[in-house]
């Protein structure tokens, strides 16, 4: 079996800078890390590994050079091959123009029985990626998968889970699923593994190699939408204290949650 | 000593120095009051009194040493030795409204706290100014005050010390109510007999801490943790030593094994990352450059993998994957105490080299006993954290078990040139084991001491000496 996992890298901290002038993100820098969602896509495309012989799992990321730390990330953890979709070409993607690269990238290694992506990244939030990729690959799909149920060289069968429901599907391969959040419990990079892969080259690709090469289709060029303004959210610390007796204590603060409808 | 037990005159006397219902009596004392954390040893005081400031505390120690009423001080209660439990009735001071934090000097690098404030508050406001205080214990809910009077370690003792090496100064309350400074805000200090390490680890026993100075330093840009398995304890431990012997210091060292995460991922509902192998060290390096630190991390890693026959090196660099272990790390105390009915614990501190040899005689002890002791804790100073589980033993059989494998344990540390407690105290649970290590001369020592400061004993009696 050949499975792909979709990987980004993104800012380690919420503490994010903004340009004031060009309002994109500041990701220069090395406080960078893996989108957490995607070590579950990664610990998902492992344990599939463990469960089908003769399973190779590709990581695959679209960002610059520096992205290529989350993928060696990923080889450390257990991924076998990986590979950096980069080209300035590429760069001021939106959802679909992100999407056009991957599957493009994702074409470019052939013949995959399974893409696996997180449910969303932290930096962009959409959750709109994987399913855009499922598409422009004519693959079907299924998001939000929180439990592998079983999988064999034809199908997958999942559970996935939608706020008001779950829905268990059979889904024949090739196909491409979203995983949620504790799926798996990731693991952790064995840096014992990355004295194995020392000297492994990420392979690099850049426009001119995917197989759809219309520049068009990529970067700012291929972006119909525009990000009109990026801000840190303001920081709110405000406190309020509720003292008394331990009844009115509880009793406000069960009062104030219903109203503000957390309970 | 007879100690004069409290009645309406004494409330009155209270209630003029606090406000009322800051004065506790009868059914308003909720039963935590009774006990700490561990709660093997019970006793109710006859009147809570949460004060709030020095002066309340000086007007009311002046008060019940005049007319002899025992004293305790109480912060968080998350103590394991019964050090809170005012064993003679009396007065519980409750210094947790004292929650303050005074000043940040930041030309001297100290932050000036009430004993009231919670480990946890002191992390978080000193590291969002990017500033550092290093001991690092379990237990994030305890007051620096309970921390200061027990000379709490932690988890970065390795490196950094113990709670005494970061306290500059402290103000305090005489059992008399007289109120004096020891320490000043300086580096170094050989003027005279050094009341302020007294004071430090004396738990309550000598004087009342109200105010406490404490050394900060600049926060590490950057930290790195590494979780590394190994076939057997033994094998992890003998490793631990190898590791000290290098020029790398790293912040922390602790181990645990594979029976105590399952506790913790059932405590927490939470998945370990990794539970694959029988014995773990989890270590920790920080410094202010990533080259620096990955520099150190490879170091040990290769030294691990390569002569000290680990079976790999996972590492822990994001938050998310902190989190995952750390939290785990950080829950283990309370995972056991939920595995079972109820524990006891020792907390002896061995010279490093001896840690494997003690921790192979607890699963001797087990056996030999059949009784489940799981252990963990700072392989790197050789603080051990034992606990000795009653499962479903009755009580007649659980009391004997106990005390054979206390004595076993203890007599244990003391062959191998260890101590009685590493970080918790001795509190009223270790005071014969204390005695049985230190012997006649050093506690007499200690009580000539105590009568120094307390000639009518009514702070903290019956604790410690």
């Amino acid at each position: 079996m050949k499975i792909a996992v979709c990987i980004k890298q993104v800012p380690a901290s919420t503490d994010v800078k903004v340009d004031p002038v060009t309002g994109v993100l500041i990701r220069s820098g090395t406080n960078n890390k893996m989108n957490p969602y995607d070590l579950y896509a990664v610990e998902t495309a492992l344990k599939i590994k463990a469960m089908i012989p003769n399973t190779k799992v590709y990581a695959i990321s679209m960002g610059p050079a520096q992205a290529k730390t989350i993928l060696n990330e990923a080889l450390w953890m257990g991924c076998d091959e990986a590979i950096l979709l980069s080209d300035r070409k590429f760069a001021g993607a939106d959802v679909l123009a992100t999407s056009q690269a991957l599957s493009q990238g994702l074409l470019y290694i052939g013949g995959l029985d399974l893409i696996i992506c997180g449910k969303q990244t932290i930096d962009g939030d959409t959750a709109q990626v994987g399913p855009e990729i499922a598409e422009l690959l004519a693959y079907p799909h299924a998001t939000y998968v929180n439990e592998i149920i079983s999988v064999n060289e034809k199908t997958l069968e999942v559970s996935t889970n939608y706020e008001n429901h779950h829905e268990i599907l059979a889904i024949s391969l090739p196909c491409l699923i979203t995983v949620e959040k504790d799926i798996y419990t990731p693991r952790l990079p064995s840096y014992k593994r990355g004295l194995d892969f020392k000297d492994y080259e990420i392979e690099v690709i850049s426009l001119k190699d995917l197989p759809d090469n219309d520049e068009h289709k990529y970067g700012l060029n291929g972006s119909p939408t525009q990000v009109e303004k990026i801000f840190s959210p303001d920081k709110n610390d405000k406190k309020e204290v509720v003292e008394g007796s331990i009844l009115h204590v509880v009793d406000t603060l069960f009062n104030e949650l219903k109203t503000k409808k957390y309970i | 000593m007879a100690y004069k037990k409290i009645d309406n005159h004494d409330l009155k006397y209270f209630k003029e120095v606090l406000s009322d219902d800051l004065v506790l009596i009868n059914e308003q004392i909720s039963e935590e009051y009774g006990k700490d954390e561990l709660g093997t040893i019970e006793a109710m005081p006859e009147v809570v009194l949460q004060v709030t400031s020095t002066n309340e505390i000086a007007q009311i120690m002046k008060y019940a040493y005049q007319e002899t009423i025992p004293v305790v001080v109480r912060g968080a209660g998350t103590g394991l030795v019964g050090g809170c439990v005012p064993i003679e009735g009396g007065i519980i001071l409750d210094t947790s409204k004292m929650n303050k934090i005074l000043e940040l000097d930041e030309s001297n690098l100290t932050l000036t706290v009430e004993p009231g404030v919670l480990l946890m508050d002191i992390a978080e406001y000193v590291e969002t100014k990017g500033y550092f205080y290093a001991p690092d214990p379990g237990e994030k809910s305890a007051t620096i005050g309970g921390n200061i009077s027990t000379n709490a370690g932690g988890m970065r003792a390795v490196k950094y010390g113990v709670t005494r090496d970061w306290v500059r100064a402290l103000e305090v309350v005489l059992p008399n109510g007289e109120v004096i400074n020891l320490g000043e805000k300086v580096v170094k200090d050989s003027s005279g007999y050094s009341l302020k390490h007294l004071l430090i680890g004396s738990e309550g026993t000598l004087g009342i801490i109200t105010k406490a100075v404490l050394k900060l330093a600049a926060l590490p840009k950057h930290s790195i943790s590494l979780l590394v398995p190994f076939a057997n304890i033994e094998m992890a431990i003998r490793a631990v030593t190898k590791i000290v012997n290098t020029e790398i210091i790293p912040t922390a060292i602790e181990f645990f094994e594979r029976e105590t995460i399952a506790f913790a991922e059932t405590y927490l509902g939470k998945r370990f990352p990794d539970t694959t192998h029988d014995a773990y060290i989890l270590l920790s390096f920080d410094g202010n450059t990533k080259t620096q630190v990955e520099h150190d991390y490879q170091e040990i890693a290769n030294l691990c993998l390569k002569e000290l026959n680990a079976l790999d090196v996972f590492i822990v660099d994001t938050d998310e994957r902190k989190d995952s272990v750390w939290k785990a790390r950080g829950a283990f105390l309370e995972a056991i105490k939920a595995s079972t009915s109820l524990i006891d614990e020792c907390d002896v501190v061995v010279p490093r080299d001896k840690i494997a040899e003690f921790i192979l005689f607890t699963h001797e002890i087990a056996e030999n006993l059949k009784i489940r002791i799981p252990s963990f804790g700072h392989a790197g100073d050789g603080n051990l954290h034992i606990y000795v589980c009653k499962d479903d033993l009755d009580s007649k059989t659980w009391e004997e078990k106990l005390v054979k494998a206390f004595t076993l344990l203890y007599n244990k540390a003391q062959e191998l040139n260890g101590l009685v407690s590493g970080e918790h105290g001795i509190g009223y649970a270790k005071k014969d084991f204390l005695r049985n290590h230190l012997g006649n001369t050093q506690i007499d020592l200690m009580r000539g001491i105590k009568k120094v400061f307390d000639e009518k004993n009514i702070l903290n009696p019956g604790k410690v000496i």
